[in-house]
């Protein structure tokens, strides 16, 4: 089981440059919104032309610009899961699903979809028309017709997105269930790290339609090496740093000066966690002052000055008591936690 | 009374709805696909027949099907057969006149339609002949058959094209509007023929009615669709 993808495509202003693979397990594709996350799918389903590039399906060409190879969606075998589930209005929940059946002798159609659907729990909607649905009902009825095709491959485009975050929940362990007994690769599409976290085992960052390598998502939280990722994976304070001949290391934006510790080649930044900064003295500390003192659901969120020019985020949990604004404090991290990180042209 | 005028303003309304059907469909399709440039261009040129007078149109298909040009004179001579003057000879005029009204309707209704219904059948491996036929026109039905009957109606009540390409023969190209016109002209200062005037503008306005109500309800549909 393996998916290569390694292409190009100008779109106006926008240049999508992406070049991973996966090998089944699911894969997350992780960035913002417009970094280019769904181009990137469409181009594998082929439902978007690349400029140049290859694009291959457990050994399958797909798609390669050299050998001009470019088969249509139909051929592919790649399952698109829509943000909007696309189902066809005018036909029943079963009649969606026994499209992915189109294979099959006529008369099986129907009962291969009704065991389809009984497998998804949707026997009972089975004569409903989608919009009478309930939007995670919607989404279990699309996943049934995608894997009703068997494709080799499953692209998921922001399959939670559209619902409200107590449905998101039981979709989601509902998907990871399905995810278990399906043995291709699968691509999930996504702008939320906690999501990622919780479903993928490997990630690729994309930021201004330009991918990163594939990395583990452990990785991703403990070294995600450049800004872009650091960004994505939620590290909210980032400084460009500088290192002084003695061998310390000068944080710009915060007028820090942490002591001499290894440093990757070519890193040009520096980042610490919220929740990895503490209050009190430490071996790596600082005095500040607070600026604000943000009431979190389970944590406050504090508004640091530094002597630099930027601010700084602290999170601690609610057991320990907050200083009011205004007061001056003194924060530390420990030296491991520290990120450095590559490429501050996107800042 | 002879009902002729009706019978033959019926069947070129539906012919002339059916060819345009297609047309209309294939081009408001098209135009709906094509870049910015080609579909501006393809909006003047297919919309200009909306806004021209039916007579220019009459005037310009004479130039195109008389006897004595271009494509009239090739049909003569390769069938033995004038294009103008027969009853069929109003399908031309009347499916230049209302094929605006099909292609623009039938274009919003492409335009509205959302692309992953397509991409989703396409990805499932369903020909794109099945996405056409069993997915986009079903989704975009209301549109389109609004397109239609509004089409069919304009066509009951097309007069100045068609005057121009098959005059009036009573019995042989009459309509029910240049039938109308006929009375007006020739009869319309006697009893009688004022109330042939009345029989057929009612007729006119009956049918009109009940193909607006038509549109009406299928756009109601619509409404409460979305």
């Amino acid at each position: 089981m393996s998916l290569l993808v390694k292409i190009e495509k100008k779109l106006n202003d926008f240049q999508l440059c992406v070049d991973f693979e996966t090998s089944g397990a699911l894969l997350a594709l992780l960035g913002a919104s417009g970094s280019g996350k769904s181009l990137t799918l469409r181009c594998i389903a082929g439902l978007l032309t690349p400029d140049r590039g290859k694009i291959v399906l457990n050994g399958r060409v797909l798609y390669d610009s050299a050998a001009g190879v470019n088969l249509p969606p139909q051929q592919r075998r790649v399952g698109y899961l829509f943000q909007s589930c696309a189902l066809i209005p005018h036909m029943s929940v079963l009649e969606n699903v026994a499209l992915g059946y189109h294979g099959q002798p006529k008369a099986r159609r129907k009962e291969l979809a009704m065991e389809q659907l009984r497998r998804f729990r949707l026997e009972v909607q089975a004569q409903a028309r989608p919009a009478t649905l309930s939007g995670g009902e919607r989404q279990r009825a699309a996943l049934a017709r995608t894997l009703a095709a068997e494709p080799e491959a499953l692209l998921l485009d922001e399959p939670f997105s559209a619902l409200d975050d107590y449905l998101k929940w039981e979709l989601e362990l509902e998907l990871a269930r399905t995810l278990e007994g399906y043995g291709g690769d699968a691509i999930l599409v996504s702008h939320s790290r906690d999501e990622v976290c919780r479903l993928a085992k490997s990630v690729c960052v994309l930021t201004h339609g330009s991918s990163e390598p594939v990395q583990p998502v452990s990785g991703l939280m403990t070294a995600p090496g450049t800004v872009s990722a650091a960004l994505i994976s939620g590290c909210k304070n980032i400084s460009p740093v500088t290192v002084l001949p003695d061998g310390s290391l000068f944080c710009q934006d915060w007028g820090w000066t942490l002591p001499a510790m290894p440093v990757p080649r070519g890193s040009t930044h520096v980042g610490i966690r919220a929740h990895s900064l503490r209050l009190g003295h430490g071996p790596i500390s600082l005095g500040c002052t607070v600026d604000r003192v943000i009431d979190n659901v389970f944590s406050y969120i504090l508004m640091v000055r530094t002597p630099g020019p930027g601010q700084l985020r602290v999170e601690f949990e609610k057991a320990e008591q907050p200083p009011a604004p205004g007061e001056s404090a003194v924060i530390h991290g420990a030296p491991e936690e520290f990120l450095f990180l590559q490429g501050g042209a996107a800042l | 009374m002879d009902l002729f005028p009706l019978w033959n303003s019926l069947r070129i309304a539906l012919c002339s709805a059916a060819l345009v059907f297609f047309l209309g469909l294939g081009a408001a399709y098209y135009a709906s696909r094509a870049n910015r440039l080609v579909k501006g261009i393809l909006d003047v040129v297919l919309t200009l027949p909306l806004v021209l007078p039916p007579t220019v149109v009459g005037y310009l298909l004479i130039l195109l099907l008389g006897p004595n040009h271009a494509l009239g004179a090739l049909i003569l001579r390769l069938f033995q057969t004038k294009l103008l003057m027969r009853w069929w000879s109003a399908i031309f005029a009347v499916s230049v006149v209302i094929f605006p009204l099909m292609y623009r309707t039938a274009r919003g209704a492409f335009e509205s339609f959302d692309e992953d219904l397509a991409a989703a059948g396409r990805t499932l491996g369903l020909s794109n002949a099945f996405v056409f036929w069993r997915i986009r026109l079903p989704a975009c039905r209301q549109g389109i058959l609004a397109g239609v009957v509004l089409a069919f109606a304009r066509a009951l009540g097309e007069y100045g094209a068609t005057s121009m390409i098959v005059g009036f023969i009573p019995g042989k190209t009459a309509t029910v509007a240049t039938q109308v016109a006929f009375l007006w002209q020739n009869q319309g200062s006697t009893e009688a023929g004022q109330r042939a005037l009345l029989f057929w503008i009612g007729i006119n306005i009956a049918i009109s009615a009940i193909v607006l109500i038509t549109v009406n309800l299928l756009e109601r549909r619509k409404a409460v669709k979305s």
